[in-house]
């Protein structure tokens, strides 16, 4: 799960991560509110998970009253694209917080280095936007330090972490005081990621985190009451809202053809195949292993809600699933909604053959059996060529 | 030969009892796989179908000979039974359980190392030796013995691969499902030297997809140290660029992480890479062909 700034912000400051104070609002007048409580300067900050804020124009300093209104007005409603052009993310929610006045930008992250099976620590005194393009010219200037799985990170690893990055020597002791809560804070609640940029040095010489991404683990939620209760942020694409609600694993994506596979890999080998052949898939949906007739049905759903889909691929290689069952949830799914579109189904593995058996007596209208992945591929192609 | 599991291998079942547990289970000893033991706390005494349940896995071994096992418990309580089996002296941990949380696998990963046990997994579908044993929850049916050793981060896609190799008329030494978490105990590397050391393997057949870097550093692995020849494949050409939250993801990998980045790493390093499950099958038939 990534949280939202704020969230990581409250997380910190949780752990004694020193950050600045500041309020969320999801409307102007909310806004304007939590600004008058701040007081001027302050930050009005959209919040959506993509880097890149600043640059689209939502991040905005207010000098008073007058202006708070007229940025939170701006920013709240807008969207916001990635650097990578992800998204747009509309924004529902902006951070209102008390303006730092900046001596130096720092960059500072941990990371779960899956290659080293380590945690990395990552420090930089040359914070701000492009700390990648830094990293590749001027390696030297992002320190990098492991953690070594029986050492832990205490006063002595930080600091010297601070030292090598060339941390000034009046904000050594603060910044390196910060990066231990970090990484407490990153083992307290199962993060996978945690990246503070800008990290800042203040002008009174206090070391705060002006930013914060913050990616928690899903599998140990179970532990983090405090995390639970996080508004998930909406959804704003109605098959993928409608697919979460229904506990399916479903991506859309531009084309108009949907497509259902078992496991993600056969699923994302599926997609790769449809393209191949010509075709644009319309999503990506993961009915996952052992799926029982239920979750067939509910797929169905999902991809047929989708106005741009012209014709369906069903994809299964049963090892824990089993064929019956899948032939099962496609009957019950013709008998409970409208499928007005071609649907062809490919159905290999565990009870394949009675599957089979089961969607051939049904004699379902516009269903068309294939044997193999291509062949399944090149009809659904066919098949949606003839109706678009 | 074959590697991880085979005739050797003495199978305790952590998580025995349970749904899934006892029905993979059974499954697995009517493969041929010698389930030794499953274990359940409080339920030692008890049996699943001739097969002795103790309370711990120490019992298992004592008494059974045990020498590796399989995890089938619910993800909270998984991580400390990997590490039950480590502190028994079990030489081979599979794991299947998945969503066990990431920092608890880090800790447990390390256990293993420094005990020197091969743990396969989490989130991973086992281990096949076809003809010998299966450990885990691959369809056996759907793959033949012969000399194509299989490592893969996907099931499905596996055993989608695995029956196109049996339509060519190819059978598999190994099939390992490394899994697909952020922390799996073995990786492709790992899997490529056992399967360079069997003598039954003389093709491989890598299986990867989007995300992280391990088919790269697997490319450079093969070109310094594998002699047998390699075939791979990779999923994901059309999926979606992933939402990348901050920096520190890409600059420590130094790739993308997308299926054509790895694509083009293999390939220059002289890999061949399959456009789907069927051309990476009849790939390996040539090259296999062109061997003998």
């Amino acid at each position: 799960m990534d949280l939202l700034e704020y969230q990581g912000k409250q997380l910190f400051a949780r752990h004694g991560v020193p950050v600045p104070d500041g309020r969320v609002a999801d409307t102007v007048e909310a806004a304007v509110e939590a600004a008058e409580e701040i007081g001027y300067p302050c930050v009005i900050k959209a919040q959506v998970q993509i880097g890149g804020r600043g640059k689209a124009g939502g991040i905005k300093v207010a000098q008073g009253r007058a202006e708070a209104e007229e940025h939170a007005a701006a920013i709240l409603g807008m969207d916001i694209r990635g650097p990578r052009g992800e998204g747009p993310f509309t924004v529902h929610q902006v951070w209102v917080e008390r303006a730092s006045e900046i001596e130096a930008e720092y960059y500072a992250s941990i990371i779960l280095d899956r290659s080293a099976k380590k945690l990395l620590a990552m420090l930089s005194t040359m914070g701000g936007m492009n700390v990648e393009e830094i990293a590749e010219k001027d390696p030297d200037a992002l320190v990098r330090r492991h953690i070594e799985p029986n050492n832990g990170f205490g006063d002595a690893e930080a600091g010297a972490l601070a030292s090598a990055a060339g941390v000034a020597e009046d904000a050594r002791k603060k910044t390196a005081a910060l990066l231990v809560k970090l990484h407490r804070a990153f083992n307290e609640s199962d993060a996978t990621l945690i990246e503070v940029n800008p990290l800042v040095v203040t002008k009174d010489h206090d070391v705060v985190a002006l930013d914060s991404k913050v990616t928690i683990d899903n599998s140990a939620l179970f532990r983090h009451e405090e995390l639970a209760d996080l508004e998930e942020g909406f959804i704003e694409d109605p098959q993928e809202r409608m697919a979460k609600e229904k506990g399916l694993t479903y991506v859309k994506l531009d084309g108009d053809i949907g497509i259902l596979g078992n496991g993600a890999g056969l699923c994302m080998s599926t997609l790769d195949v449809v393209a191949q052949a010509g075709g644009s898939p319309a999503n990506f949906l993961d009915a996952g292993g052992g799926s029982k007739a239920d979750a067939i049905v509910d797929a169905l759903e999902v991809i047929t809600s989708d106005p741009k889909v012209v014709a369906i691929l069903f994809n299964i290689f049963g090892g824990i699933t089993r064929g019956d069952e899948i032939a099962k949830g496609i009957i019950e799914a013709f008998g409970r909604i409208e499928i007005d579109v071609p649907l062809v189904v490919r159905l290999d593995g565990t009870n394949s053959d009675e599957g089979l058996g089961l969607l051939a007596d049904a004699d379902l209208p516009n269903l068309h059996l294939e044997k193999t992945m291509l062949g399944a591929a090149e009809k659904v192609v066919e098949l949606a060529k003839a109706a678009g | 030969m074959s590697i991880i599991v085979g005739n050797d291998t003495k199978l305790v079942i952590s998580g025995l009892t349970g749904r899934e547990g006892t029905f993979h289970g059974l499954r697995n000893r009517d493969y041929g796989t010698d389930v030794v033991a499953g274990v359940t706390p409080k339920k030692g005494g008890q049996d699943v179908e001739g097969i002795p349940v103790f309370d711990t896995i120490r019992e298992a071994v004592d008494e059974r000979g045990a020498n590796t096992s399989m995890i089938f418990v619910p993800a909270r309580f998984a991580a400390a039974a990997i590490n039950e089996a480590i502190e028994a002296g079990i030489g081979t941990v599979i794991a299947i359980t998945e969503h066990i949380p990431v920092h608890d696998m880090l800790a447990t990963y390390w256990k293993a190392r420094e005990a020197g046990v091969r743990l396969i997994g989490p989130n991973c579908p086992g281990v096949l030796s076809p003809g010998k044993a299966n450990v885990g929850i691959i369809p056996a049916q759907f793959f033949e013995q012969g000399s194509i050793g299989v490592v893969s981060k996907s099931g499905t896609l596996t055993y989608q691969i695995g029956n196109e190799l049996k339509q060519a008329g190819l059978g598999n030494s190994t099939i390992v499902g490394i899994g697909g978490d952020p922390i799996v105990g073995s990786d492709f590397i790992d899997i490529l030297t056992l399967f360079e050391e069997d003598e039954e393997t003389e093709l491989i057949v890598m299986v990867g997809e989007i995300g992280g870097d391990a088919e790269e550093r697997a490319a450079e692995f093969i070109a310094e140290k594998v002699s047998k020849p390699v075939v791979a494949y990779i999923a994901g050409f059309t999926a979606p660029p992933g939402k990348q939250m901050g920096h520190a993801g890409a600059i420590i990998s130094g790739s993308s992480g997308t299926a054509e980045a790895k694509k083009q790493a293999l390939e220059a390093q002289g890999i061949r890479v399959g456009k789907s499950p069927t051309e990476t099958a009849q790939l390996a038939a040539e090259t296999i062909g062109a061997k003998a």
